[in-house]
Formats: C-alpha cells, structure tokens, sequence
C-alpha cells in the first residue's frame, strides 16, 4: 500500500529544496516547480518502476519519464537527488557554472536520470513518442511518461505528436499537462487561450483524465488507473488541475512566481511554511 | 607560370548515370539487413527519398510521420534512447531550416545517434524553385556542435556513406540530391567520414569539391590540363570535421586553391575552407558557389549554369586563382 503521508513529507522537503535552489542563485522557476512538487514526488517515490539510482540511458526494462517544460528544473532536480541519482549536495549547484544541474535539464553533462534536453517547449511529446516506439521494438512492456506546461500547449509541435500519437495508437505513453492556467505574461486565457483542451485531445484520439495534480492520492489512483488502461490502442492524458506556487501562500494564485526567485526575507517566509523532513541539503 | 605534367591518380570514367537518393534508399535497404537497430521515418517522401525498399521489407521498422519534421526529429531523438539508430527521410529543407531548433536542442545538444538524410538539396532540386532549393543547409548543420556532417559525390558513395554514418555514433547530417548525375567512384568503396580524397594530383592549383561538383571539378581539371594547368582535384567528402591534414598538404602544394559546391557562398565548404586557412596559411582563394542569392525554377542543367556552378565556373575561377599566387 502507498503511505501517502510518507510522500507527502517527502513532497514538503522538494518543496523546500525548490525555492532553496532558486533563491540562492536569484534565478529559477519556483512556480510550476511548486505547483508539480506533488506528481513528482509520486512518480519518483512511488509509481514509476525505475532502476534507481541506477541509471542507464537506454531505460530498457523500467518507466522513463521526460520533462518537457524544462524550466521546472528545480522540482526535478530535486526528485532526482533526492532518489539517489546523485548527491543532494549537488543541489547547491543548481544554475552555477560548470554545474550539471544546468538551468534547463540536459543530457550534456551526464547527470544521471536525465535523457532528453529540454527548454525550448514542445519537443517533449515527440521524444517520448519516439522512446515509446523504441520500447515496443525492444518489446519492453514498460511506460513512457511525459509532463507538459499548459501554455507550452501553443506550440505546434505539441499538435504534430498528438496527432501522431492518436492516429498511430501509441498506447504505452502517458502523457501528463501542468494544467495551472498561468504562464510568464499572464494568464493562459488572456494570453492565448486553449480552449476546451479535453475535448481537442480527445478528437486526436487520446483518452484524457481530469484530476486535482495537488491531490497526490487522487493522482496515484489516476496514474494507476491509466497504467491498467495501457496497451490497449490509444495514447492517455491526464490533465491535471494545479495550483502554481502550490505549498507557499504568498506565491498561489498569481503568475508572478513564475519565473522570479524569492529574496532572504521571502525565503524565510516561504520555508516557515514547509516543515523541513528529509534535511536540507 | 610553370607548366608542369599533370599526374593521374585515377582516371574516373562514368559507369552511368544515377540519383545520389537512390545511392540513399539502397544503402538503407542493405544497412536494414545487416543491423535490426536501424529504423528510418519518413516525412511523406518515401517515393522521394527511394525509402520504398526499406519500408517494404521492414515495416515494423519503417515508421510515416506525416508532414511534420519537427515530430520527426522529435521521434528521432526518443528512439535513440531505446538503443535503436534511427534514419529520417525528407527533403533537406525540411530537413535543415525548418526544424534547426529541434535538431539543436533534442539531437545536437542532447548528443543522440540520429541520422539526418536530406535529399534534393540545392538548386538541382530543379523546377520545384527556390522555395525548395535550400542552399544554406550545410551552414546551419555544420555550426551545431558535435554534428558530423557528410556530403558525397555520387550513387556509389551515397550508398557507402550510409553504411559509414550508422557505424559512427553521433548525430549526422547527410546530404544528396535529386536528379540524375555521373556514377564514377568505385561500387563497394569503404567510406570513412572525415576524410578527403584527392582524386587527382596536380601543382597549379587546387580545387577542393563537394557534392555534384566534383565531377564538375574533374571535368574543369581536364579543360585546365589543355590549358597548362595541374589542378589537384580533391572531394571533400565531409564538411565536419574537415580533413585538415590533406586539405593543407594540397595547398603547401599548389599555393592557391578553388572550393566548388551547391551551396551559398555563406556557411558553406569556401568559407569553411577560408575559415581554416586563414588560421593556418591564407592562399589566393576563389570560391565557386551562389552568389547570397535564392534560387529559381528551371532544369538542374539549367540553373547549374545560369548559377555558374559548373566545369566552365570551375575553369574560369581557377585561372583566375593562379595568376593572384
């Protein structure tokens, strides 16, 4: 049985290492890593079927996940350091020179747990697809996850794998979208509005969930469920609903953590509100 | 000027005429047999790029995307995770300029093995006009860090170059074209990237070819022999990494030198050449390629010589070059 209460410390420290991160190098993205701090947690500490801390680029015999809105570094860095595939010390160095926590996650400097550089939006969807041919090649029977921004949904390559991954029933990939209606110049409705993005997927021939992305027992039953649903001929999304800046009261409900980093009094703010539970780095 | 006896490496003579994507599509088929890691995708232009065989004998390994590159290369990148080598397919516009920032980001700088194969490159694209014609892909492909990038000369080294870039692992950028063209180099010639050859000796002058202009090349050596002049004619089989050694040894040489290729002027084999010369020892260089212009509709013969890409171009560019040493 999943001990959610578990994660749920474990999310509290990713929460802390986040804006940690972003504060000591006055440079990150603390909003949409806050507002995925929960999925990422469960799907490194609990979902994924993954080797770690091995780590072997080719992922043959486990789950790979991809990050596609790269900017969101610092929730994955810290998932990843915090599962062991490399030092939690290594943190400090989050967006410093000669780091290999680069400020967009990259392959380059062969952190481990990291396949795909990502930053410029829109390739993620692809590159998954592609690694999910790759597994039914190597008859891997394992998952492809990806995890999207909302606003990245305006980029056209987006629509490109869609509809690939619907026409061609790429149905071992489980593609996940940031769904917190936010991005840098404001809100994705004034910005440039999705429209109703259930029912465009879903006329690309994908089965797309809804779920509240900061509920993390309402996502573990959503993530298992579409894990039962695989291989069944069609590609699955879940839209999660989340709150960007999620866990920090001062950083909810605005656009405007997005891409800022907090100063030392806001920093002390944001971490009396995050019990410290695995120790900081 | 000294006149001196031009002396013959290998006498080139054409066995016939065939496509360069032709020497693509049918390295693919062969490569498709011996290694089951390959796969190729295509973006609509399997009839095109001559991907027919491959797909016909390999269909789970054969895989249409449809018109859309950028997924493509996407793709590309994901399945090389997988320990799989795959071939993209299309033309070498959408190969290049329409999905630069894909290849950078998710191929180059993510260091995966993803074979870029990009036919009808240049003007010889012919009477689809300069919409088609890209002439700065060379360019863009060889300012990506780490790209390898490949450009032979005929059917028969297409095909071996195919066999060559799935060996090397990297990403590369392999570029052929469309029309008809002399079949001259050896069938089953090995093929090793990196290296330029020089399919003649000369003292004169050296001209350094790329592509459908090193037949060019060797045509203009003969006119210049007539002429009393020894041109050292050399393809320049790979644009990166450049074969220095050899490039430099010809020049040390002939002390000046002609570059040829179907390309723009900017980016392209000249500058390139220009590039190295010039931290190393500057010669006298003319450069025969278009001019920072787009191209047009019309016959590859046709725009070849309206462009002045040709034997003629050659000849005139190399007697030029002499008399500045």
């Amino acid at each position: 049985m999943t001990d959610f209460e578990h994660l749920k410390r474990i999310a509290s420290q990713v929460r802390r290492d986040i804006v940690r991160m972003v504060h000591a190098r006055q440079s990150g993205h603390p909003g949409g890593s806050l507002g995925c701090a929960d999925l990422m947690t469960l799907l490194y500490f609990d979902h994924l079927r993954i080797k770690a801390p091995a780590f072997e680029m080719n992922g043959l015999g486990e789950d790979i996940f991809f990050l596609s809105n790269g900017h969101i570094s610092p929730v994955f860095y810290s998932v990843l350091a915090r599962k062991g595939y490399f030092p939690i010390s290594e943190l400090a160095t989050f967006r410093a020179i000669e780091s290999r926590l680069q400020g967009h996650p990259t392959t380059h400097e062969g952190l481990p747990g990291v396949r795909i550089s990502s930053g410029s939006l829109g390739q993620g969807l692809s590159v998954a697809i592609g690694a999910a041919n790759a597994k039914k090649l190597n008859k891997d029977e394992h998952l492809v996850y990806v995890l999207m921004g909302d606003g990245e949904q305006q980029e056209g390559q987006v629509w490109e794998a869609a509809m690939y991954a619907g026409s061609k029933k790429t149905d071992n990939l489980i593609a996940m979208i940031d769904y917190n209606h936010k991005q840098i110049d404001g809100p994705v409705d004034e910005v440039m509005p999705l429209g109703d993005l259930k029912a465009k997927y879903e006329a690309f021939g994908w089965s797309v969930f809804e779920v509240d992305g900061n509920q993390i027992e309402a996502l573990s039953e959503q993530l298992e469920s579409c894990r039962k649903n695989a291989f069944h001929g069609f590609p699955q999304l879940i839209l999660m609903k989340t709150e960007m800046g999620q866990g920090v009261d001062f950083m909810m409900g605005t656009h405007k953590w997005h891409g800022v980093a907090p100063n030392d009094e806001q920093l002390e703010k944001a971490l009396s509100q995050l019990e410290e539970t695995l120790g900081d780095y | 000027m000294v006149i001196t006896e031009n002396k013959e490496m290998m006498k080139f003579t054409i066995q016939n005429h065939k496509d360069t994507r032709s020497g693509f599509g049918d390295g693919l088929f062969e490569l498709g047999q011996d290694n089951e890691k390959v796969v190729a995708l295509c973006a609509d232009l399997t009839g095109s790029l001559k991907m027919d065989a491959f797909a016909k004998a390999f269909p789970e390994r054969f895989f249409q995307i449809g018109i859309a590159e950028a997924n493509m290369m996407g793709i590309a990148a994901g399945m090389t995770i997988g320990g799989l080598i795959p071939f993209t397919g299309t033309f070498a516009n959408f190969s290049t300029g329409r999905v630069y920032d894909q290849i950078r980001q998710s191929i180059a700088y993510s260091g995966k093995n993803v074979k870029i194969c990009a036919s009808h490159a240049g003007l010889t694209l012919g009477e689809d006009g300069a919409t088609h014609q890209i002439l700065e892909d060379i360019g863009l492909m060889r300012m990506l860090p780490g790209m390898t990038v490949v450009v032979p000369c005929d059917y028969n080294q297409t095909k071996a170059a195919v066999k060559a870039i799935a060996m090397h692992n990297g990403p590369v950028y392999l570029r052929f074209g469309r029309p008809k063209v002399p079949n001259f180099t050896p069938a089953d010639q090995p093929f090793e990237i990196g290296k330029a050859l020089v399919y003649q000796e000369g003292v004169d002058v050296s001209i350094l070819a790329t592509g459908h202009l090193v037949w060019e090349a060797l045509e203009a050596a003969e006119i210049l022999t007539e002429k009393g002049i020894a041109a050292e004619v050399i393809n320049v089989t790979t644009i990166k990494p450049l074969d220095e050694a050899t490039i430099l040894a010809s020049l040390n040489k002939t002390n000046c030198v002609v570059t040829a290729e179907e390309h723009q002027l900017f980016g392209g084999l000249g500058e390139t050449i220009a590039g190295m010369l010039m931290q190393n020892t500057p010669y006298p260089m003319e450069i025969v390629a278009v001019k920072d212009q787009f191209g047009q509709s019309g016959t590859p013969e046709q725009l070849m010589k309206h462009y002045q890409l040709d034997a003629a171009a050659i000849v005139k560019a190399s007697e030029k070059v002499v008399l500045r040493k």
